[in-house]
């Protein structure tokens, strides 16, 4: 049965409908907040590496899924983020809270600079450009050692924040799930918004999209730049967790898990790109007797979803909860 | 001079397996709008048949002893690993590429995506991802010389058999029945079927061809990179760059793009920076896609609203 009749446009456009709905944002965002009391220190640390993710998959969710602007150089983007974070904080004493936003600010110019030629490219050309991005990044970070300090990598200074009472684990996880949750927030405001509407019109059509007056300069460079902003906080968060920094944790492969999620997660999700960042975060780590057949499943497992369910876990959970909506139908 | 003939040699050689693995891509690119990022894989899981195939024949020699064979175990174990690409290939498109809900492009890439993860995890999985010598039966020790120029025998017999299998690549493209179904079907595939063309098996032969040039750049980029799980990353992304700046549509592209690539990246490396030679191959394709989106010989595809 359904239950809400939207009568007004402000109804429609509400993020959270409903006192049950309230209740349970309420008490997700209470258990997130005394996780870290009571789970243990390695969880805490598998907590921050989702929220980690999650951002990543948010920004790349918002590029790819919302924009229909394929990126296989995300990794690029969060190795940016976080050289820019560790470079600032290591070497010119910045604190984290100017370091982290200029991380982003900085990946978010490359994702703009990344985005005029996506302007021209269409499928598989922006494919390959955004790839041969990514693995400049690589490539860069890994021979400009009085840059990035090469392949052995860059120390990260430790963030002092908060009370004194907590671990450093413990301040870290508040600034991670902090930052991915008002980020999730930003999306969501983000695609509700006419800029989200443009994004999905470019994906639609873009020239159609360009008919009816999206301006597809503006609107396609502003997918890479919000996506790589994502990417580059994300990075700030990821060296931060490490503590170290090196080019082999921005590869291609890197790359392709972040792609990864949003995929078994669903496509123009929100929700989809949050679940593929836990679900594709956890399970390896999980799985520490099954280590060296991830690569295995995770392959056969984003075949399989596209055979199966193109919509992903997402839109899985929203078929069974139709199912059950329309029961006795 | 003879350094500046040196470098160009080696750019041939390099070029040619570039332009080897771009053509397994535009092939397959061209014929059905697939782009296959599992290429590199699929050559490396063929190359590992083929060791495989060749260690039953002949015992493993240590490592620093030269990595020698005799033809007659080589050719065999070679033949059976060109079938197995091949048969990898079209067991793909029958089994995961037809049957895919979204057939958008963003969803054959992820299918392809998806393959190339797989493939990687199970060669990890059955042969481990330690470094082994591929037995070859040509020597990279052996050189011979031309004037001051050096060219070793393992990479003038590459050279070669790079050549060759492009020579006999476009025979069958251009001059058979079945190369003429091919390029019918890349031109218009409704059309194609109203002619009776039995798309499907073209389709199918035209990813196990695939497969077999991966298997055939999977086997003549062993000897140099030695075998490993990830060996092909580089020659892979190497040829999606001459692909790309070929054109993706068109085959005589894909090897001079390959060509192309290989001397610029040759050069570089010689004149300028060694270090930063991966990062021109990218620099260029980036200028390319800003400069000339439809690569060199391709024609430009245009698109109604």
């Amino acid at each position: 049965m359904q239950r809400d009749l939207r009568e007004r446009y402000e109804q429609d456009l509400a993020l959270v409908r409903g006192a049950a709905a309230w209740l349970a944002l309420a008490a997700a965002l209470i258990g997130l907040a005394v996780f870290p009391w009571y789970a243990p220190s390695y969880l805490v640390f598998t907590a921050i590496l989702v929220s980690v993710n999650a951002i990543v998959a948010l920004g790349l969710n918002l590029l790819t899924g919302y924009t229909g602007q394929i990126s296989l150089g995300h990794a690029g983007f969060v190795a940016i983020g976080a050289y820019t974070s560790g470079l600032l904080m290591s070497k010119l004493g910045v604190t984290w809270w100017l370091a982290w936003p200029a991380a982003g600010i900085v990946a978010a110019a490359f994702g703009f600079l990344v985005g005029l030629p996506a302007l021209r490219l269409t499928g598989p050309y922006l494919v390959i450009a955004t790839l041969g991005f990514g693995i400049a990044v690589h490539q860069v970070l890994t021979n400009w050692e009085a840059l990035s300090g090469g392949r052995m990598g860059l120390p990260v200074p430790q963030v002092t924040f908060g009370p004194a009472g907590l671990t450093a684990e413990q301040r870290l996880y508040y600034l991670a799930v902090g930052g991915a949750v008002l980020l999730t927030w930003v999306a969501f405001n983000l695609t509700r918004s006419h800029v989200g509407r443009a994004f999905v019109a470019i994906r639609d059509s873009d020239i159609a999209a360009e008919v009816v007056g999206v301006n597809l300069t503006r609107y396609k460079t502003l997918a890479f730049a919000v996506s790589a902003f994502y990417a580059g906080i994300a990075g700030a968060l990821f060296g931060q967790a490490l503590r170290h920094i090196e080019p082999q944790s921005f590869t291609l492969v890197e790359s392709i898990f972040y792609f990864a999620m949003i995929v078994i997660g669903g496509l123009a999700s929100i929700p989809g790109a949050l679940i593929g960042a836990v679900v594709l975060t956890v399970l390896p780590q999980q799985l520490t007797l099954l280590r060296e057949w991830v690569p295995l499943i995770f392959g056969s497992a984003i075949i399989l979803m596209m055979v199966v369910e193109p919509k992903g876990l997402y839109g899985r959970w929203l078929r069974v909860k139709l199912y059950f909506r329309t029961w006795p139908l | 001079m003879v350094d500046l003939v040196q470098y160009l040699v080696g750019g041939l050689t390099a070029g040619t397996l570039y332009g080897l693995v771009a053509l397994g891509i535009v092939l397959l690119y061209r014929s059905s709008r697939v782009l296959n990022f599992a290429h590199g894989d699929l050559a490396t899981l063929a190359a590992f048949v083929g060791f495989t195939l060749l260690l039953r024949r002949q015992p493993p020699t240590p490592f620093p002893i030269g990595p020698q064979t005799g033809w007659w175990s080589f050719l065999p174990a070679m033949a059976g690993a060109l079938l197995a690409g091949a048969l990898a290939g079209a067991a793909f498109y029958f089994l995961i590429i037809r049957p895919v809900k979204e057939a958008t492009l963003l969803g054959r890439i992820v299918v392809t995506l998806g393959l190339a993860l797989a493939i990687n995890g199970l060669v990890v999985l059955v042969w481990g991802a330690d470094t082994k010598v591929f037995p070859f039966p040509l020597s990279d020790v052996r050189v011979y010389r031309l004037g001051g120029v050096v060219i070793s025998q393992l990479s003038l017999g590459l050279t070669t058999a790079g050549l060759l299998l492009v020579a006999l690549l476009y025979l069958l493209v251009q001059r058979t029945r079945v190369g003429l179904a091919m390029r019918a079907v890349a031109q218009d595939l409704t059309a194609a079927q109203a002619l009776g063309i039995p798309s499907r098996r073209i389709f199918a032969l035209t990813w196990g061809l695939a497969g077999m040039l991966a298997a055939a750049a999977g086997i003549l980029a062993a000897p140099v990179t030695l075998l490993t799980p990830f060996m092909m990353l580089d020659p892979f992304l190497k040829g999606f760059a001459a692909a790309v700046l070929g054109g993706m549509d068109s085959l005589p592209g894909a090897v001079l793009g390959g060509w192309l690539l290989g001397l610029a990246e040759s050069l570089f490396a010689g004149y300028i920076s060694f270090k930063f030679k991966t990062t021109l191959a990218f620099l260029i394709i980036i200028l390319t896609l800003m400069l000339r989106p439809e690569g060199l010989l391709g024609r430009e595809y245009r698109r109604r609203v």
